[in-house]
């Protein structure tokens, strides 16, 4: 007994300040890719790398329309590979999490060459949510909720990618408890659900049962690539794609999987805890 | 040693229809359904072959007749040899090997699900990779489309057999689980504490990932294979990369083999501590896992540098990795693994040092090594119950040829030894890495890429750190798939769960099924 005090005696404090203070990422952390759409003159090799669909073009009447899915994007950096232009490059955000769907996805148009690359930009709209009211979760809720938030933990088929960076928020260093937020084993002693993906068919009851048990009000997470979209899976004969296929979504935590800071930023920003300029950038 | 195909040349030279070795050390055998009962019985009772994976393979467009394949490997034959069975289209049947042989099992009804071909004579003929519930189809046919929607499922997802007596009753758990895990179900028949029969109903998870394969270019199936089981990515991604390798003979550079086995390790030693820490946890000794989960958190750190994820995906690629390290990187793999080798020592010494929890562990969910080797238990749970395998030295891919190292057995089967079996290879492992790194070989970490040729079959396999993964992979045109059959250890796995639970108190089933910590998603697919 007296080795294992002494021993934790010497480790001391093993917890990371963040969100307070920035994470240490290492150099090669690939968050989100960033997209210079003025000096893009070529989307169809990074299309054509994107092993999800991310990145998708429709060419119509000599445009084009690239839509940028950040809610399927997994971080592989193949589209930073093929864009020789430079125009793609890949950056260490990780505070993706949003409450509107839409704020995932960037489009921009494209007048063509013939021979099918970027003539000029027409148009492009990185941020939906400002042409349209972006849909929070009631502020009642989040005081209801805010100061001690309960989570059962929804694997809707998953490849367990994500859970492991679950799990991870108990260890010390990210210890989410120090936010009173703690995780439940029963969805009736829950306030917030959060699910990862995509949704198979043999799970679809077993989601839907979940949310019914889940006492009101209640908070939606959908976590990673595959619990927003289906992300690498999609839909098929065994996949439904996203959780808001199935249940609705309050918020969407983007990632392959979404680190622990990642799936932190998601929680705080759904309970209302992150001051609304808050941006951090990771150091290393 | 006289080879396996040999061997059966010999022995039945009318039944043998050709061999071939399209892959150096991949023999494959093609013979009629009918006489792969007498060839497996002869390779399993008289060779001292271990019947790895049976997979089918819808070929009917193309040849009209479907094909089971049989995986045999046998210890201290670094081959592979695999029986190529042709089962005619109008005939869409082949004799079950299961009565003989629990370990396919599931297998073979995973065909009778998929593929429509009928397991003759199998003890326990019930669906198990699609749910009752479910419409007559077998997705993985070829003329079964991948998006097809199929309409709201009604009825029983599952009939489980009664368990009756007086006193007995029945507990059923899952699949969304209490803690953060996969989710799976689990049927336990308990009279008073004991657990008598414990029934499982897993594919909760399945997501079409073999069909996903089919006709998916190959560069972008790599990051499928990663998603197969998130917390062995990089093992999946190279088993399925060494199937392609094989397949369209690529040779993967020596720096980039090396690279692999760092990276295959370092996936070891982050899983091996969390199982340590959870299985102190499942018995009370909660502090084991807060010190584990930080040590984990330096792992992952150093995987995050060496390849840009804290899951070492994206990294891996046919051909090689995606990316090279500088000599910085190379120096923090040497400075991290000192200090996760100090503090996990001291780990170590903390968990041995608590008396309760040798107490809670010794004797639990004994795994004896008679069923374990019947029921062809592979990886961690197998090495503790007598079982002496692993790819890494049976079949050396990538550096293992180069590095020595000490492949752990224990007989006891209980969950101490599984624990005890993670503690030896996490010390091989850092030992292994550092050799690597010492040896480290400059050169390119990639090789140039070039078309793959179509209709070419081949084995990969690695030994992740839950056992072994095998991927087979058959090549179409344009750079695409035809088919890519996934083994994850958890396969197998499962009836060893069911077998060492019984008679064990139902408050010790969480640190067994811990102990060996199965996949669900890499079982589901």
């Amino acid at each position: 007994m007296f080795k294992i005090l002494q021993n934790s005696f010497r480790v001391g404090i093993a917890t990371a300040p963040y969100p307070r203070v920035a994470p240490h990422l290492a150099e090669q952390f690939r968050g989100r890719p960033d997209f210079d759409f003025k000096g893009w003159s070529d989307a169809r090799p990074a299309a054509e790398a994107c092993p999800t669909g991310a990145i998708a073009l429709r060419d119509q009447d000599g445009s084009r329309t690239v839509t940028v899915d950040y809610g399927r994007c997994i971080f592989c950096g193949e589209c930073a590979e093929a864009s020789k232009d430079g125009a793609v490059s890949m950056t260490r955000d990780f505070e993706l999490a949003a409450t509107d769907r839409r704020d995932l996805v960037l489009t921009s148009e494209y007048s063509l060459r013939p021979d099918g690359t970027h003539a000029a930009l027409i148009s492009s709209v990185v941020a939906p949510s400002a042409e349209s009211p972006t849909r929070r979760i009631e502020a009642s809720i989040q005081s209801l909720l805010g100061r001690s938030l309960a989570i059962r933990q929804v694997d809707a088929g998953s490849c367990n990618g994500c859970e492991q960076e679950i799990a991870a928020l108990n260890n010390p260093v990210h210890d989410i408890e120090r936010f009173g937020i703690h995780f439940v084993a029963s969805p009736r002693h829950a306030d917030m659900l959060l699910v990862t993906g995509p949704v198979t068919r043999n799970m679809e009851l077993a989601l839907r049962k979940t949310f019914a048990a889940t006492p009101d009000p209640k908070i939606v997470i959908a976590v990673g690539a595959c619990g927003i979209s289906g992300g690498i899976f999609g839909t098929n004969y065994a996949s439904l794609g996203g959780v808001n296929a199935v249940i609705p979504v309050d918020v969407f935590i983007p990632g392959c999987p979404p680190r622990p800071e990642a799936l932190l930023y998601g929680i705080l920003l759904a309970l209302g805890r992150l001051r609304p300029s808050h941006r951090l950038r990771a150091t290393s | 040693m006289t080879s396996l195909h040999q061997q059966l040349r010999e022995r039945f030279p009318d039944k043998i229809r050709s061999v071939q070795e399209q892959v150096t050390g991949q023999f494959t055998v093609l013979v009629n359904v009918p006489d792969v009962v007498d060839l497996a019985r002869y390779l399993f009772l008289d060779c001292g072959a271990r019947l790895v994976t049976v997979f089918a393979e819808d070929r009917v467009a193309a040849e009209a007749i479907f094909y089971n394949y049989y995986v045999f490997d046998r210890p201290g034959d670094p081959t592979w040899l695999i029986l190529k069975a042709r089962i005619p289209a109008e005939n869409p049947s082949f004799p079950s090997l299961a009565a003989d042989l629990p370990a396919i099992n599931w297998q073979e009804r995973e065909i009778q699900d998929w593929f429509g071909l009928e397991a003759a004579g199998h003890p326990n003929p019930r669906r198990v990779a699609l749910h009752d519930n479910w419409p007559d189809v077998h997705p993985l046919r070829k003329d079964f489309p991948l998006d097809t929607v199929l309409p709201p499922f009604e009825g029983e997802q599952h009939v489980y057999r009664p368990t009756l007596g007086e006193g007995v009753f029945q507990i059923p758990v899952g699949p969304v689980h209490a803690g953060i895990i996969e989710p799976g179900h689990f049927n336990f028949a308990v009279a008073g504490e004991p657990i008598l029969y414990l029934q499982l109903r897993m594919f909760y998870t399945h997501k079409g990932t073999e069909k996903l394969f089919e006709n998916l270019p190959i560069h972008r199936a790599v990051f499928l294979a990663e998603s197969i089981s998130g917390d062995s990515a990089f093992s999946h991604g190279a088993a399925f990369c060494q199937a392609v390798e094989s397949a369209a003979e690529i040779e993967v550079p020596a720096r980039a083999q090396f690279m692999r086995t760092v990276l295959l390790e370092l996936e070891r030693i982050a899983n091996h501590i969390a199982d340590i820490g959870a299985i102190a946890t499942d018995v009370g000794f909660v502090i084991a896992n807060a010190h584990a989960g930080r040590i984990r958190e330096m792992v992952l750190g150093l995987n995050e540098m060496l390849t840009g994820s804290r899951a070492s995906r994206g990294m891996i690629a046919v051909g090689g990795v995606r990316r090279d390290w500088q000599q910085t990187q190379i120096e923090a793999i040497a400075n991290t693994l000192e200090a996760v080798e100090r503090e996990f020592r001291r780990l170590v010494a903390i968990i041995q040092s608590s008396d309760s929890t040798r107490d809670r562990l010794e004797h639990t969910g004994i795994l004896r090594p008679d069923k374990a080797s019947k029921l062809g238990i592979v990886g961690v749970g197998g090495r503790a119950s007598g079982v002496d395998l692993d790819i890494r030295r049976d079949h050396p891919c990538e550096a293992y040829r180069h590095l020595s190292f000490k492949v752990p057995l224990y007989q006891a089967g209980d969950v101490r030894h599984r624990m005890v079996v993670r503690i030896d290879e996490v010390g091989e492992s850092i030992d292994m890495i550092r050799a690597a790194i010492a040896h480290l070989p400059d050169g390119p970490h990639r090789s140039p890429a070039k078309p793959i040729p179509p209709d070419r079959c081949a084995l990969g396999a690695v030994e992740g750190w839950r056992g072994e993964i095998v991927h087979w992979v058959r090549t179409g045109e344009d750079n695409r798939l035809q088919r890519c059959k996934v083994k994850d250890p958890s396969l197998n796995n499962w009836p060893a769960i069911v077998e060492a639970v019984e008679g064990n108190i139902i408050a010790d089933f969480p640190v067994i099924n811990k102990s060996f910590n199965l996949s669900y998603s890499g079982t589901d697919r």
